[in-house]
């Protein structure tokens, strides 16, 4: 096999588009993920039936679909009655929803640690709901997660590749453009390597807030 | 929601729906010393009262029509067998639980119940939450919130449920912080703290809501033998020094003898004597008692 820096060269332009799409669908795709599974893990809660059966309903529904069937819908399917949008904000969108039911789980793991005497204490305080889980439940249960949440973001690191299938040119989908015009391979090892660039940090910078979190529960 | 001043025709239509139920006058607090039961008459009226409350758990019945009262300003002591139901009157109380059958009132007003149009109907949350704060508790496991420093733990319910200013309830709960004795620990997490230590800001915590009640669910069960003393000297200080009052579930005798103004012995969910710590404790009448009092002191 040759290896030819010029070729790697030529490539570093869309590579870095590559590059910047990719963080973009990681990192806010991360955030919608933990902000619905907050609210999908809340909903299963909640105190009345008709709002718990149709969060169920929907997540057991995006958990045991394929990422893949689920993109293709949002983009093709979702604009023939309902708003256009960009491959990339689909994509986002996507991960984001699909990443949401498993953090959901996570979060429902955390808040069901929590010990019951932290909510019989919230009462005999007569502490509002609200408050309740603003202040006693949620941090409790969140600094149990936050590792698990963290795997959940590598997860979907790894995953985003999938979104090029709608048009959203992230690495993996740069490099098999690259690729295929140029009849070279270089474009995937590079690609490869940035994975691991990106997803190693992020493993270690995990530990490092389990640790730190774990100090004063 | 009633408001004090309809009490006294709250209690006749408890009467009346409750039918011939025995009343006010002859249950537990006159079973024995009239001189202690007329002091508590003259002392107030009564803050909680229990009439024929039943609660199951499953096929278990804890409580049996248990009618019970406690007037305002004293220190009632729960003894008896574990499972006879004690600690499910606290929980009763404090709303962690709710009774199959019966009424619970606190200061005149339904906590199970609550009046609307003449009938007796389950009560609206905000009706429990006014209610409930009149009632504090402290717990056997404490049940600080790690998540937050002493100083906080104590702040937090008076800052977001009493609406005091950040100002006034720090001021609060650093009083209530030195009552207990630990100045020096305000800025800490409860997980710094050893249990006895721990449990004496919790005790600080349910004074901080200025309840009218304390609820006490065998505060010290869960210490190692050497903090007990420091847990139960806070207690007996404030027991002694405010006129709050107290139900206290306990296996610390001489702490109920010192504290109490009145003990019932409980057995399978029903208080089967009552009376001076001195009567109960010194010369108990039912055989269930004196065997009781064999395996604890």
């Amino acid at each position: 096999m040759n290896w030819d820096w010029e070729i790697v060269n030529d490539f570093m332009p869309s590579f870095w588009d590559g590059v910047l799409v990719t963080l973009q669908a990681l990192v806010l795709g991360s955030l919608i993920a933990f902000g619905l599974g907050l609210v999908w893990a809340m909903a299963q809660r909640a105190p009345f039936a008709w709002v718990r059966w149709p969060v169920t309903a929907l997540t057991e529904f995006v958990r045991n679909t394929p990422l893949l069937v689920q993109l293709f819908f949002l983009y093709y399917v979702v604009p023939e009655w309902g708003p256009s949008m960009s491959a990339l904000t689909t994509g986002i969108i996507g991960l984001g929803l699909h990443y949401s039911t498993y953090t959901a789980e996570v979060y429902r793991a955390g808040i069901d640690g929590v010990p019951v005497g932290q909510w019989e204490a919230a009462t005999a305080l007569s502490l509002p709901r609200v408050r309740t889980w603003v202040a006693v439940i949620l941090p409790q249960a969140i600094r149990r997660v936050v590792p698990a949440l963290g795997n959940y973001v590598i997860a979907m690191l790894k995953d985003s590749p999938m979104i090029a299938v709608i048009g959203a040119m992230e690495m993996l989908g740069e490099a098999e453009n690259f690729s295929n015009t140029t009849f070279t391979t270089e474009a995937y090892t590079i690609v490869g390597i940035a994975f691991l660039v990106i997803a190693y940090p992020a493993s270690l910078l995990i530990r490092v807030l389990e640790r730190r979190l774990a100090l004063t529960s | 929601m009633p408001s004090p001043a309809e009490n006294p025709e709250n209690v006749k239509k408890t009467q009346d729906t409750e039918s011939a139920e025995p009343t006010v006058a002859d249950t537990s607090a006159d079973s024995a010393d009239s001189a202690d039961s007329a002091e508590c008459r003259a002392a107030g009226s009564e803050l909680v009262r229990f009439d024929k409350v039943t609660k199951r758990f499953g096929d278990v019945t804890v409580l049996d029509q248990l009618d019970f009262r406690v007037e305002t300003g004293k220190h009632v002591t729960l003894i008896g067998p574990s499972g006879s139901g004690k600690t499910t009157i606290l929980r009763l109380l404090m709303t962690l639980l709710t009774p199959e059958e019966g009424t619970i009132k606190v200061d005149g007003q339904y906590l199970t119940h609550e009046e609307r149009d003449g009938k007796l109907v389950k009560p609206g949350e905000r009706h429990v939450r006014e209610v409930r704060k009149k009632i504090g508790m402290v717990f056997q496991h404490f049940n600080l919130f790690p998540n937050m420093r002493v100083l906080r733990n104590v702040m937090e319910a008076p800052v977001h449920v009493l609406g005091l200013s950040k100002d006034e309830a720090e001021e609060r709960a650093k009083e209530l912080v030195e009552l207990v004795g630990l100045t020096e620990h305000l800025d800490k997490y409860p997980s710094q703290l050893s249990g006895g230590q721990q449990q004496r800001v919790a005790i600080a915590r349910a004074l901080a809501m200025r309840p009218q009640v304390l609820l006490l669910d065998e505060v010290t069960s869960a210490l190692d033998p050497e903090l007990v003393a420091g847990v139960l000297d806070v207690l007996r200080d404030i027991a002694l020094s405010t006129d709050i009052t107290m139900l206290v579930v306990t296996h610390e005798m001489s702490f109920a003898r010192d504290i109490s103004d009145a003990v019932l012995m409980f057995d399978k969910g029903k208080i089967i004597e009552s009376g001076s710590p001195e009567k109960i404790f010194s010369e108990p009448e039912h055989d269930r008692t004196k065997e009781f009092l064999s395996t604890v002191l």
